[in-house]
């Protein structure tokens, strides 16, 4: 496939991975802010290209892994009242709330839909009038326009059965976040290119400069990911910190003006609760009061309830890149995808769930457990 | 324009060390999930903690497709398979189709000929008559391409609501003349062939399924691989085990069959042929192909020097004109699974965990 | 987070700004997409699509800069060899 395949070829990836060899006198630690970032260095192995003084953490960039446990069950609230069609995108069906997930809310009965597109479940209030039908609509940036467009149109068309659960969340907060802790470690960002194909680049200058830190906003493929470790370590070598911009193929400076238009439009910033993490002021997004008859917070009455957090794991330490996911004691023992402690072992990109599938996890099912490789010993044979 | 984002500085107390909690409690399984049914990691679990404990014996402990039985002057090799698909019709095949080669492909996994099968209908009140007559109409043929005969059967009907249109389980028997096509037979060196391109099954009945709007055409794999099988261990190929790929797709097959082998494997991702239209449904679903079903595609373990050989008997057949090798078993070992991956890096391969859904993220 | 995929525009349709459509193929798989977000798409254009909807317009010469900027970096280490040579 056109600008794919060019983008994951081998000899180009050995000579990245030589660039950066060449390039590093110390050790730099490097987040890759998105999911997609993240998912893609564990399922390609580009870790074990690059030389030892590079470390990359994984950053919070996972919509699932970052919706706060009191939203998972207001949306398994709603999917369990009878006249409710409750649509989803597929990465929140497994996302275990306070009681139980979605998948099963749906096998007891519940109706859920999965949705590749909020549009879809636009469409299936238009076919199913006598229906409620309402769409969780999660997601960072890149989705909020689509996400946007949906309650648009429901509002141009007076679709008045269709409403929204948001769970929206913004990208430059939560590196704000990050930065600002207590014990942060990040010396440099690989910035989240499809947030930034909507948004735009600006918002991360102020960032950039007050934290004395480089971002490089970057592409999904593996070359993509070397060359903004690349352009990242460059900077952290010669004592630069500034935006600079690697997916260009994508991302225009000023961002996508007609998506940002609408979802102006339709959402305004507010403070939002992150999983594991806790309230960031300003970083996640609600419905103008225009459209506030499209929340479906307000039109089924949903009470605001807060959920103990069992502290068992520490996947709020590993969403803000402060540990590894084997650091963790429950990791591939106590918590696995099939029975996760936290957000970040439930969903494929979430970054405990990455590493267990695609670096090995040393406590396998029966029949391979024993000689696993752990994910250390992984790295360093190469 | 109206600004979306703003810059305000974080408090740091909600950040401060040791004030992070877990966000999910613990979930075991006191009841069943769908993926214990979904061909990994779950399925594996409730096989080897409930089914082999409970029945042990030495015709199951070979872990393979299908059971081979000695009576003596004669070797039977027995399985059975149940198959719900929804929608009933796919592009490609249909749930009678699957029934058949389904239970005909594991016997022949097994290196024997197919020869009879049973069928066992449990049927929705209210299925159409016209349903039933095609999806019988689609297991005649298939059972006659596959040289099978349906010797016995079962009818029950269950009321509205409690079951999608239409359940088929078959069971099948195959007479056995030569050595059993075993895990524990292969070897160091080995090479790994796979008969065709992956993820077809699956991403054609997901495109229907999810009802989304894929207006190219994918087509299922579904077929019988009786003929090309029989093909190749009749040409005096020294195969030491062959494995149907299903749910869980390639990946699962490969780690299963290693761990019971005891072996590690390594395949190179480069020469695992993904069909062009698959590949792109696979991208924007965010489905990894390596995990996505297949019902018309088979494993090959043979010595490297007869991989030619067998490559261009498979290749004699439609079914598996696409055959290629895509790595070798490496050693003895703890049933590890490495993929050299696109960019030339080593990773480990793991079982699928709950079912693959389609992604945005 | 965010998955998107490059896809090439095969015809477009709809009303803009809101209704703005396309056909898209992803390696064959072709699918309806919203283009009310890159209303300048036309056929032939590779657009970059996330849930149903385009977000950009893949650009062809930008798309060259990885391995441009490869080529560069790689040449300035011959230079540098050459140098301390």
């Amino acid at each position: 496939m056109k600008f794919i395949d060019e983008y994951r070829d081998a000899k180009a990836a050995s000579r990245f991975a030589r660039d950066i060899a060449k390039t590093v006198t110390r050790p730099w630690k490097i987040m890759e802010v998105c999911g997609g970032q993240t998912h893609a260095i564990i399922r390609f192995g580009i870790e074990e290209l690059l030389p030892g003084e590079v470390t990359l953490i994984h950053g919070p960039g996972c919509p699932v892994c970052v919706t706060p446990l009191e939203l998972i069950d207001k949306a398994v609230e709603l999917a369990s009242r009878p006249n409710i069609i409750l649509c989803s995108f597929g990465d929140m069906l497994r996302v275990p709330g306070s009681r139980t997930d979605l998948l099963t809310v749906k096998a007891e009965g519940g109706r859920v839909r999965v949705a590749y597109s909020p549009m879809d479940a636009l469409e299936i209030a238009r076919n199913h009038p006598d229906k409620e039908v309402v769409f969780f609509a999660v997601g960072f940036e890149t989705t909020a326009p689509a996400n946007a467009m949906a309650v648009l149109q429901a509002a141009r068309h007076k679709i008045t059965n269709f409403s929204v659960l948001v769970s929206h969340v913004l990208v430059p907060p939560a590196m704000e976040a990050i930065l600002s802790s207590q014990g942060n470690q990040v010396q440099g960002f690989l910035g989240a290119g499809h947030v930034c194909t909507v948004m735009g680049i600006e918002e991360y200058h102020p960032l950039a400069l007050r934290y004395r830190v480089p971002i490089v906003v970057t592409g999904f493929e593996p070359l993509d990911i070397l060359q903004g470790i690349s352009m990242c370590v460059k900077q952290l070598e010669e004592g630069r910190a500034e935006v600079e911009n690697q997916y260009s193929r994508s991302v225009r400076p000023e961002g996508n003006l007609n998506a940002i238009r609408t979802m102006s439009e339709v959402f305004e910033a507010g403070t939002r609760k992150w999983r594991g993490i806790g309230e960031i002021p300003n970083s996640g997004l609600r419905l103008r009061e225009a459209y506030q008859k499209f929340d479906a917070e307000l039109r089924f009455g949903l009470a605001d309830s807060t959920c103990e957090e069992p502290a068992d794991c520490i996947s709020g330490l590993v969403l803000q890149g402060r540990k590894k996911p084997d650091e963790c004691p429950a990791f591939g023992t106590l918590c696995t995808p099939d029975r996760p402690l936290g957000a970040p072992m439930v969903s494929t990109e979430g970054a405990c769930a990455a590493y267990y599938r695609y670096r090995g996890n040393g406590t396998a099912h029966s029949t391979t457990a024993g000689g696993t490789k752990g994910p250390d010993e992984q790295r360093k044979r190469s | 324009m109206k600004k979306i984002n703003s810059m305000n500085p974080v408090k740091g107390s909600a950040l401060a060390e040791g004030a992070v909690a877990c966000p999910a409690p613990v979930s075991g399984h006191t009841s069943i999930q769908m993926a214990h049914g979904g061909g990994g990691r779950l399925s594996h679990e409730l096989i080897e903690k409930l089914f082999f404990p409970a029945f042990a014996n030495a015709a199951l402990e070979e872990r393979h497709d299908g059971a081979v039985l000695d009576l003596g002057d004669e070797r039977l090799a027995f399985t059975t398979d149940s198959h719900v698909v929804s929608p009933l019709f796919f592009p490609g095949g249909d749930i009678g189709k699957l029934a058949v080669c389904g239970t005909v492909n594991d016997l022949a996994m097994c290196g024997a000929r197919p020869l009879w099968l049973s069928a066992g209908f449990i049927i929705e009140e209210g299925l159409p008559m016209e349903t039933l007559k095609r999806v019988v109409e689609s297991m005649r043929s298939a059972a006659g391409e596959a040289g099978v005969q349906l010797v016995t059967g079962d009818t029950k009907v269950v009321d509205r609501g409690k079951g999608d249109g239409l359940y088929i389980n078959t069971a099948g028997i195959g007479r056995l003349n030569r050595t059993g096509l075993v895990p524990s037979r292969i070897r160091p060196g080995d090479a790994i062939l796979l008969s065709g391109d992956l993820a077809r099954h699956g991403i054609a009945v997901m495109a229907l399924r999810e009802g989304l709007e894929f207006e190219g055409g994918v087509e299922s794999d579904c077929a019988s691989l009786v003929r090309p099988v029989m093909a190749l261990l009749d040409a005096g190929v020294d195969v030491h085990c062959l494995r149907d790929l299903t749910r869980g797709g390639l990946a699962t097959a490969l780690v299963e069959t290693a761990g019971t082998a005891g072996m590690q494997f390594r395949i190179d991702e480069t020469l695992t042929p993904v069909n062009e239209t698959v590949r792109g449904a696979c991208e924007i679903l965010g489905l990894d192909p390596l995990y996505v079903a297949n019902e018309g595609r088979l494993i090959a373990f043979l010595p490297e020097e007869q991989a030619e050989a067998a490559l261009e008997t498979l290749r004699r057949f439609d079914e598996t004109g696409g055959a290629c090798v895509i790595g070798r078993v490496m050693r003895e070992g703890s049933g590890t699974v490495t993929l050299k991956s696109a960019i030339g890096v080593d990773r480990v391969v793991d079982m699928l965990s709950g079912e693959q859904l389609p992604r945005i993220c | 987070m965010c998955l998107a995929v490059p896809g090439k525009v095969l015809s477009v349709s709809g009303d803009p700004p809101y209704d703005l459509a396309g056909r898209v193929s992803f390696g064959g798989i072709v699918k309806e997409v919203s283009l009310a977000y890159v209303p300048d798409a036309r056929p032939g254009d590779y657009v970059i699509v996330h849930v149903g909807f385009a977000l950009s317009k893949v650009d062809e010469a930008e798309a060259k800069r990885v391995f441009e900027y490869l080529e560069s970096t790689e040449g300035l280490d011959e230079l540098r060899g050459e140098e301390s040579a």
